[in-house]
């Protein structure tokens, strides 16, 4: 079985049976990262643009290790560095990196549906590294895999996510993953982070409730996804920091309401003490560290398939009537 | 002289829906008569054969922009107005947010000697209601008038502060202008692209819910009714504020309003970051859309308007949050306004008043297919099959969500001061 990706712009799109192929192709890929020599050269030759429209140090760094493990070569620009700031606009960047024939080109915005936009101006496969508050699908897939490692399936899980879920991409790419396996979802965090229409992501029948007490959230959960609290977002509804600590702060007293088998997952960057005891994060139902590593499998799997399959290689010429 | 024969005749105005020609004479009508009975009278004239097409009087849009003075790479008079006339308008009223804006007289003037020297429509400016648009002092409104304004507004700068709203409409209501309000209680939200809803949530894009317009709304009316001025509520796209319309003029207030195509059209199910979707007030949820659907049919809207808000493509082929507000619509107002006559959710007769003497009366003005009216007539057809292409509009942009979109009716000619404008 195989699947083809023109482009990796979101989970929404994709089937169940497609993200268990991408997960399946990630396996070998998370081998490698055990081995003492880590660098393939199957992507050689291949070069990656990796455009970061937005300050981003692990998914950049994550991108750039898959595709140096895989032999390609990489176009780096990041938007301190850009020439954004100059007035150039979007398109024109990404046309001028396209002018340097990379292969593809993953893109980090701060715009919701900025990979979406370049895909429909670019010829060559796009991956969404994050855009605005849309989605992170490799932030999802990296979860899902290290879900399923632990728990051997991702079928009809309990998911509570805790924080920002309005302005967040990874619990919307995470909630519209795992719906496609049946997973139940419990929503929590201040109301006004949790608007009703949260209810309808997902397909049809998803079951998606919203809870303001942290009590409720953990009781029965599989999983725990715990947002970075983004101090940037707190001035729009105004909370104070304290507050988000006393109601939402995943403690070891409360992650005991959860199943004791209940995983914590963490997309970082954490910050311990605000959203997170210190001893959730490195306790033993924390799965923070083989989230990072297993980041590196799923993007080493996605530029693999999106750049490597040799599927865009121009065909051979055809010698068989040479000799007329 | 123009003898249009063999027509359709639809006249809000008077109630006529019978076979007439029509001579015009000069800049007016001349007759009207049963058809045949004017072929002695116009021996000599031009003919245009309208069989098989609705005869209306001259379409008027209450809302666009032409961009000019100072936008002048996204339109201008000459270009709009062309757009204008292919869409069956002989009227535009065009709003103050030029640059420099439409504040002062000298503005006012140079619009109208502009257009009396490149357009293809008449130009009915609007004038702004304070200073620069900025909300803080009244602008010129009477001398503006005297050069020849027909409402004032900060369309697109909604004003924020009841106080100056009342002043406005205070001093209006002396000058019998009409006050014509974007509503919009920006302090509902910051930096919203779309409306709030399943699919702003979905999409990751900041929304503003619907309450956003009808809370000023509600408020403009309270404060309308303080000084008993004409108050007309612009590109209407909110139940709520339907309704608070709908209850205003039951009260007798002196309340109008409008709603765009687009509105009655399309739904936020259609935003897909496609920048092309992107208006202000946004597109609304099916409810709302099918309210609106409902005020065009029970009277409660007044005038279907355009807000054509062109933007070069430039300006329009970026990020879907960075893009501005706006979409072209001269062109395809008639034949998507002909989309719920097919689908039986609007009566012709209902459609040819809300681009007639609907918008007219907003105006105070009447217009009508009658003896001595202005020779302004647009003819259109019911069933002609064509589709819209943007990069044949005659508009300078392209940002039209219509665009490849098949219809059935189209304008055929558009004349104005009896002169053909525009023949298809």
């Amino acid at each position: 079985m195989s699947h083809r990706f023109a482009h990796m712009l979101g989970i929404e799109p994709l089937s169940a049976e497609e993200i268990i192929f991408l997960l399946d192709q990630s396996k070998p890929f998370q081998e490698i990262q055990r081995h003492p020599l880590k660098k393939l050269a199957t992507l050689r030759g291949k070069t990656v643009a990796l455009a970061f429209f937005e300050p981003s140090t692990r998914t950049r760094i994550s991108f750039a290790t898959a595709a140096s493990r895989l032999g390609a070569d990489q176009m780096n620009l990041q938007a301190e560095s850009s020439s954004l700031k100059k007035g150039e606009s979007l398109l024109d960047t990404v046309r001028t990196l396209d002018a340097m024939k990379p292969d593809c080109i993953v893109i980090r915005h701060s715009s919701s549906g900025a990979p979406d936009f370049v895909s429909r101006h670019l010829p060559l496969p796009v991956i969404n590294a994050g855009d605005g508050t849309h989605e992170h699908p490799t932030q999802a897939l990296l979860d899902a895999l290290t879900i399923r490692d632990r728990r051997g399936t991702l079928e009809k899980l309990n998911i509570t996510i805790l924080g920002d879920i309005l302005h967040s991409r990874v619990a919307r790419s995470n909630i519209h993953l795992l719906a496609k396996f049946g997973c139940r979802f419990t929503l929590c965090g201040p109301a006004m982070w949790l608007p009703r229409e949260l209810e309808c992501l997902g397909p049809a029948g998803t079951s998606i409730r919203r809870v303001t007490r942290i009590a409720e959230a953990l009781e029965g959960a599989d999983v725990v996804l715990t947002l970075r609290v983004q101090q940037e977002r707190l001035h729009e509804p105004a909370l104070p920091i304290d507050e988000y600590i006393l109601q939402y702060q995943l403690t070891p007293e409360r992650l005991r309401l959860a199943r004791p088998d209940a995983l914590v997952l963490h997309p970082g960057p954490m910050v311990r003490g605000l959203e997170i005891d210190p001893a959730v994060a490195d306790g033993p139902q924390s799965c923070v560290l083989e989230q990072v590593t297993n980041g590196l499998a799923v993007r080493m799997a996605l530029l693999f398939l999106m750049t490597g399959s040799g599927a865009d290689a121009p065909p051979e010429k055809d010698f068989s009537h040479a000799a007329d | 002289m123009l003898l249009i024969s063999n027509g359709r005749v639809m006249d809000p105005a008077s109630g006529t829906d019978s076979p007439r020609d029509i001579l015009l004479d000069g800049d007016r009508i001349a007759a009207v008569a049963p058809t045949g009975q004017l072929a002695e009278r116009a021996k000599g004239a031009e003919l245009f054969d309208a069989a098989n097409f609705i005869v209306a009087p001259g379409f008027i849009d209450l809302h666009c922009h032409l961009r000019e003075p100072g936008g002048e790479s996204s339109e201008t008079i000459e270009t709009g107005t062309r757009a204008a006339a292919r869409g069956g308008f002989t009227a535009v009223c065009p709003m103050p947010n030029t640059r420099p804006v439409n504040d002062n007289v000298s503005v006012t003037r140079s619009i109208i000697e502009r257009a009396a020297a490149v357009s293809s429509v008449r130009v009915w400016p609007i004038g702004a209601a304070s200073m620069g648009s900025k909300g803080e002092a009244l602008s010129e409104i009477a001398a503006m008038k005297q050069a020849g304004i027909v409402a004032v507004s900060d369309d697109g700068h909604p004003i924020a502060s009841a106080k100056l709203l009342r002043q406005v409409m205070d001093y209006c209501r002396a000058l019998d202008l009409p006050v014509i309000d974007h509503c919009e209680d920006s302090s509902l939200f910051a930096g919203a692209v779309m409306r709030e809803g399943k699919q702003s949530v979905r999409l990751g894009l900041r929304g503003m819910p619907a309450a956003t317009e009808s809370l000023a709304v509600a408020r403009d009316v309270q404060v309308g009714e303080l000084t008993n001025c004409r108050l007309h509520i612009a590109h209407l796209s909110a139940r709520a504020s339907l309704e608070l319309v709908r209850a205003a003029k039951a009260k007798g207030l002196p309340v109008t309003c409008e709603v765009t195509p687009h509105h009655f059209t399309l739904t936020d199910d259609d935003v897909q970051y496609d920048t092309r979707y992107k208006m202000n007030p946004p597109l609304a949820s099916r409810e709302d859309r099918d309210a609106l659907i409902a005020g065009l049919a029970d009277g409660t809207v007044d005038a279907i308007a355009t807000d054509h808000a062109p933007h070069e493509p430039a300006l329009k082929d970026v990020e879907f949050d960075r893009a501005p507000f706006g979409v072209t619509g001269f062109e395809t107002a008639i034949a998507l306004g002909l989309d719920l006559v097919h689908a039986g959710k609007l009566s012709l007769m209902r459609l040819v008043e809300l681009f007639t003497s609907g918008p007219a009366s907003v105006l105070g003005m009447t217009r009508s297919i009658a003896e001595n009216q202005p020779g302004d007539v647009t003819i259109f057809s019911t069933d002609h099959n064509w589709t819209f292409l943007a990069q044949e509009s005659a508009s300078k942009s392209r940002n039209s969500p219509f665009d490849g979109r098949s219809f059935r009716g189209a304008p055929m000619a558009t004349i104005v001061a009896g002169r053909i404008a525009y023949k298809r």
